[in-house]
């Protein structure tokens, strides 16, 4: 049978949703989504070593869309940046008893905001690295 | 927590009446009204006392101008291509307002595949029928015109007096789709110059599953359905008894009741839309005061409308939306784009729609609730804070 609504957990992610807000001066920062479509979604880490020690969102959307916001947040906290780059929106969907059909593609896009927010991440890491490089061979 | 029902547009409850008169045509007297001997005679006169109650609820000429169908998109198949392919010798253009029901629409455009032209009128951002345009548009060659009696998603209500003096000026033939607006507003087919009007038999508080189509005397059209010729020709298939009878003894009640009933929810639905409107970032759809008297429609900024429905329903009150992410297609509702808003603002927007059940005293729960569903809603929302709308 189709699955008909959303699932027991959905409803308890979007009644109830984890790291809910925002992170003053992040050190990763994605966005995704546009309100034109309906969905707009944006992450907010905070890193040490390489590993997620908070994170925050805030979204826009219908109640999958808080709800796979909610749950990414879960599955990446504590992970290394690593580790979280391989979410999926599968595993999101998965882990949340599925979605219905018509929601895998639009509003499943948790995943690709925590992905945006690692590269972002890793850029500000890479440009850091570059600087203090520089700083070193002018020491 | 009791259940506060505000989604009367999509689905009623039958009303008690309904179902203690109706219920008998399917448990002792299930003959088919085609039968000659006893219960096919029983039958048929429960089919044709339901057909002078529909009729009199509309005002027309008399019973055997209404046709009874499955459902009001049945009805509105009928009509539009029922009647634009029988008088096909007299033109082939065919002509809708932007905010029809899909089933108008989609009749429509049907009847564009096979070569005839649509064009379609225009709406003001209260949705109100461009007059000025549908005069522009309409030809002596334009067979079918159809504009609905009332908007289901934004609860305006057509001049449409003025719009069938128009068209019978330019053109030939007015449909009006009254789905919506049969039961709250009293509509009298002959004064208000109507040729083919369509009614709902669930939204009169009948069973779901009958709809009638309204024909002019005179006026004629192609049946969709052919074999046996029951009703008149325009619709074989054995009638659905309970459902029809239902329907006639909803019509029955509704234009009894109507006066009383739409003062009663005037007076709620505007108690509603003064307290919602006192909520920031709040905006009526539709037209503030040309409304039906059950309609509340709004769209807030910054949030998303299904995500206010599922809200709703943990206060176990249910509403509707026109919002992309709750249709079937993904697309946000074409009424809420026919009257100018952009796909962001479409996207936030909530519909309750009183009925029979509802009470002054639930009022105060529905505020409390949509405030605080806005509230959450936008804590939620990175649009909140920058003034993307």
């Amino acid at each position: 049978m189709a699955q008909i609504g959303y699932s027991k957990k959905v409803m308890e992610h979007f009644m109830d949703p984890k790291n809910v807000g925002t992170i003053e001066s992040p050190d990763g920062y994605g966005k995704v989504g546009n309100p034109v479509c309906g969905d707009l979604m944006e992450m907010y880490l905070e890193v040490k070593d390489d590993v997620i020690t908070d994170i925050k969102f805030q979204t826009f959307g219908c109640g999958s869309a808080i709800a796979t916001s909610s749950m990414v947040t879960e599955l990446a906290k504590g992970k290394h940046v690593d580790e979280a780059m391989k979410i999926t929106r599968n595993d999101v969907a998965s882990e949340l008893d599925g979605l219905p059909p018509k929601k895998m593609h639009c509003s499943n896009l948790a995943a690709d905001a925590l992905h945006e927010a690692i590269k972002d991440y890793k850029e500000k890491k890479e440009a850091k690295e570059k600087v203090n490089k520089r700083a070193k061979k002018t020491q | 927590m009791e259940r506060i029902y505000l989604d009367c547009a999509s689905s009623k409850p039958i009303d008690p009446r309904v179902l203690k008169l109706a219920r008998r045509y399917l448990k002792h007297d299930y003959g088919n009204p085609s039968s000659l001997h006893s219960l096919g005679l029983e039958a048929k006169r429960a089919l044709e006392d339901a057909r002078i109650k529909v009729a009199g609820l509309i005002n027309a000429e008399n019973e055997d101008t209404i046709i009874f169908t499955s459902s009001s998109t049945e009805a509105n198949n009928l009509a539009i291509r029922g009647t634009a392919l029988r008088n096909i010798g007299k033109g082939k253009e065919v002509a809708a307002s932007a905010i029809e029901h899909i089933s108008v629409l989609n009749s429509m455009k049907e009847l564009q595949k096979n070569g005839f032209t649509f064009t379609l009128i225009p709406v003001d951002s209260m949705g109100v029928i461009d007059l000025g345009k549908l005069n522009e548009i309409l030809t002596k060659t334009t067979t079918v015109t159809s504009i609905m009696y009332a908007n289901n998603e934004i609860g305006t209500v057509e001049p449409i007096r003025e719009i069938s003096t128009i068209v019978h000026s330019k053109a030939l033939y007015l449909h009006v789709d009254a789905t919506a607006a049969a039961g709250y507003i009293p509509i009298d087919v002959q004064a208000d110059g109507i040729d083919l009007l369509t009614l709902s038999s669930n939204d009169l508080y009948g069973p779901q599953g009958a709809g009638a189509l309204y024909i002019k005397p005179g006026i004629r059209l192609q049946p969709l359905l052919l074999g046996g010729g029951q009703e008149r020709g325009f619709r074989s298939g054995t009638e659905n008894l309970f459902a029809i009878a239902g329907m006639g003894e909803a019509a029955r009640i509704a234009k009894s009741e109507i006066e009383r009933e739409a003062k009663r929810l005037r007076e709620m639905s505007d108690t509603l839309i003064e307290e919602i409107s006192a909520i920031e970032g709040s905006h009526i759809t539709g037209h503030p005061t040309q409304r039906l008297p059950h309609h509340v429609s709004f769209r807030f900024d910054h949030i998303e409308g299904e995500s206010i429905l599922l809200n709703m329903d943990l206060y176990n009150i249910q509403v509707s939306t026109g919002s992309a992410c709750s249709s079937k297609t993904l697309e946000p509702s074409h009424v809420l784009l026919a009257i100018g808003l952009t796909h962001e603002q479409a996207h936030g927007s909530m519909v309750l729609t009183l009925g029979r059940s509802n009470k002054m005293e639930e009022v105060s729960a529905i505020v409390k609730a949509v405030k605080e569903t806005v509230e959450r809603l936008r804590r939620l929302s990175p649009l909140s804070k920058k003034e993307v709308m």
